[in-house]
């Protein structure tokens, strides 16, 4: 085996540039394939991560009735803040939010918006609400940027929020856009407003009362406090990795066309190998090799390429996914419309594991596209090889 | 003359087409060691297929060639791998020199199927460039090597693991007359020297005249034999 890989090494060194495209090739779907899933992990990282830090903390605590799918649950989706949460609140590690159905106009255009209360002094989530302490005679009220683009706000603009509070009677009153902030999550800046909790709840009648909770502490383990069911992190983020797992299995498709044209490559490379090196063949049969072994040399020598492909995509791949990682990838679209935590930018992250599961794959693939056209050698005749004459 | 070949009714017959061509038809021969003897013939006389057998390349149709006490029909593909690559040396018309090695890996190669140390099979691949001659061209490969060299650098990888017994078929086929006889020259003082038995596959009058015994076949038969007293 060990003179195999001598041979081997020696054989496609010597056999010049089509190893070297076969090679090049084969690396490039390394690196493209490692690029590709690190993006994907990074993505679904940042996502994640961004979620917690703006939306959903360690995760929260629903009422009940609530269904964000749902627009009409929102009117009945409050409860009295539970005693519980008071000293978690009140230490800044929970923050009870309100929200409540809307129509804002700006510049006289109806638009509907989720309105969501929120305390100024928290500090959990990134949200800057410390902005919803300015003093106005209108509500000070800050909204994302997608927000702001969509309903052509700036900061400083003065709308009309018309809802209903709580004993249904509608009211409608002046807001004023006081800040706007840049996020990645959608969920907390398409088509919402955000203003003080305070104001909120006393403008709806509906005193201490709140929708959810998102708190700090990541070991929650009470499933439900009072008319409150605990959502986790991960049942809250289980859309993002439902979207990787879609994205995943979309990328594959591409893996496996990449893949394909690289072991067609060497499949080719192989049968004309075997076929152009047939006195070869023979003369190794005639020095003591068998068949079997031959079969082995040319299986390792086409495996090989593989060999030479990892350590090609190293050279360049690992210059490339260093500078990936730290510049990352800026997607060449507009993101903010994908109703998902899309930051412009993404960071790919890579592991030993996807290096590892790739580097694998590629081998094993590679190993049995060497295999497939060398097993013709162990049904040679070799003196039939050694002249040359096999069709 | 211990015997180191024993041939017995032997016959060769392939298939071609629907039908089968016999292209031994009985040869019986013995060879001992240290011969310096050649199969003489017409093209298409059973040199090469004689030779083969002989080389447990392949394998008789009927009879039995026995090849350092072995029986070439009886042997398993791990057997006759054995055979060649610890007894039996091979020369061909076509040099076969792994283009993309060096002079020195092509020589090393039989011995890495053998359990050799490197400095070992350094020593072995020097001494066989020695007597070829070549040892200046250690590091060429045979791209660009002449056709002399070329065969003698196969020369020196038949004879690395001093074999008992060499095959050479058609060896100066491809060859001027004087690398022929630089060649010829080398082998007959190989043969001198290690006891090493040669047998040739030619028509070539220059390998004739070195050759101590004449074996000529025609047809696929012994037609008659001549012995070169010293
Ligand atoms: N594998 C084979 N299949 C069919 N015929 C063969 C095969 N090998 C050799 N022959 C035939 O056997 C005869 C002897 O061939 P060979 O031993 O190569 O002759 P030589 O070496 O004396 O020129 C030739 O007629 C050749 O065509
Ligand atoms: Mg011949």
């Amino acid at each position: 085996m060990k003179i195999a890989f001598k041979l081997a090494f020696r054989n496609l060194i010597g056999a010049g540039l089509r190893t070297w495209l076969n090679v090049i090739v084969l690396s490039f779907s390394f690196v493209v394939i490692i690029w590709m899933k690190g993006i994907l992990v990074g993505w679904d990282h940042q996502a994640k991560n961004d979620m917690e830090q703006w939306e959903i903390g360690k995760g929260q605590f629903w009422h009940n009735q609530y269904d964000p799918y749902d627009g009409f649950t929102i009117t009945d989706s409050h409860a009295p803040i539970p005693s519980e949460f008071k000293p978690e609140i009140e230490k800044g590690e929970m923050v009870p939010m309100l929200f409540a159905q809307g129509t804002i106009y700006p510049q006289g255009r109806m638009q509907p918006a989720m309105i969501k209360g929120i305390p100024a002094s928290q500090t959990l989530l990134k949200i800057p609400t410390h902005k919803l302490d300015s003093v106005t005679d209108a509500i000070p009220a800050i909204i994302g940027e997608v927000m702001a683009r969509s309903s052509h706000l700036e900061k400083g603009s003065r709308i009309v929020l018309r809802w209903r509070d709580s004993k249904g009677t509608f009211d409608a009153t002046e807001i004023e856009i006081v800040d706007i902030f840049s996020t990645t999550v959608p969920t907390i800046d398409v088509a919402q407003v955000w203003i003080n909790l305070e104001t909120m709840q006393e403008k709806l009648l509906l005193p201490e009362q709140a929708t959810l909770f998102s708190f700090a502490n990541p070991e929650e383990n009470r499933s439900e406090v009072g008319d409150f069911r605990l959502k986790t992190k991960k049942d809250l983020t289980a859309e993002i990795d439902a979207m990787i797992e879609t994205k995943n299995k979309g990328q594959s498709v591409f893996y496996i066309i990449l893949l394909l044209l690289a072991m067609l490559a060497i499949f080719d490379t192989q049968i004309l190998s075997i076929f152009r090196r047939q006195k070869e063949i023979g003369t190794y049969v005639a020095l003591g090799y068998t068949r079997q072994q031959v079969v082995t040399l040319f299986t390792v020598e086409g495996a090989m390429h593989a060999v030479l492909a990892a350590a090609l995509a190293a050279v360049y791949g690992v210059p490339f996914f260093i500078w990936q990682a730290r510049v990352g990838f800026t997607v060449p679209m507009d993101t903010s419309e994908f109703g998902m935590a899309i930051a412009p930018t993404m960071y790919p992250i890579y592991s030993m594991g996807l290096i590892l599961s790739t580097t694998i794959i590629v081998l094993l693939t590679t190993s049995v596209v060497s295999y497939w056209p060398a097993r013709r050698i162990a049904k040679m005749n070799p003196t039939e090889a050694l002249r040359g004459k096999i069709q | 003359m211990e015997n180191i070949i024993q041939i017995n009714q032997l016959i060769k017959r392939f298939p071609i087409g629907k039908g089968e061509f016999t292209a031994l038809k009985g040869i019986n021969l013995t060879f001992g060691t240290g011969e310096f003897a050649g199969l003489i013939g017409p093209s298409g006389s059973g040199k090469t297929t004689l030779l083969n057998i002989i080389g447990s390349l392949d394998m008789p149709t009927e009879g039995e060639a026995i090849v350092l006490g072995k029986p070439i029909s009886k042997l398993s593909a791990k057997e006759s791998a054995k055979l060649r690559k610890e007894s039996l040396g091979f020369i061909f018309q076509s040099y076969n020199l792994l283009q993309v090695h060096t002079v020195f890996e092509n020589v090393e190669f039989p011995l890495l199927l053998l359990d050799y140390t490197t400095s070992e099979r350094k020593k072995m691949v020097m001494d066989a460039l020695e007597w070829v001659g070549l040892t200046d061209k250690v590091k060429s490969k045979p791209p660009q090597l002449s056709g002399g060299e070329c065969q003698r650098v196969a020369i020196a990888r038949a004879m690395v693991k001093k074999p008992s017994l060499v095959l050479a078929d058609e060896p100066t086929a491809n060859l001027d007359a004087a690398n022929s006889h630089n060649i010829l020259q080398t082998m007959l003082n190989l043969n001198r020297e290690l006891k090493t038995t040669f047998i040739f596959a030619t028509h070539d009058e220059k390998v004739i005249g070195y050759l101590k015994r004449k074996i000529f076949l025609k047809d696929g038969l012994v037609d008659h034999e001549e012995w070169i007293k010293k």
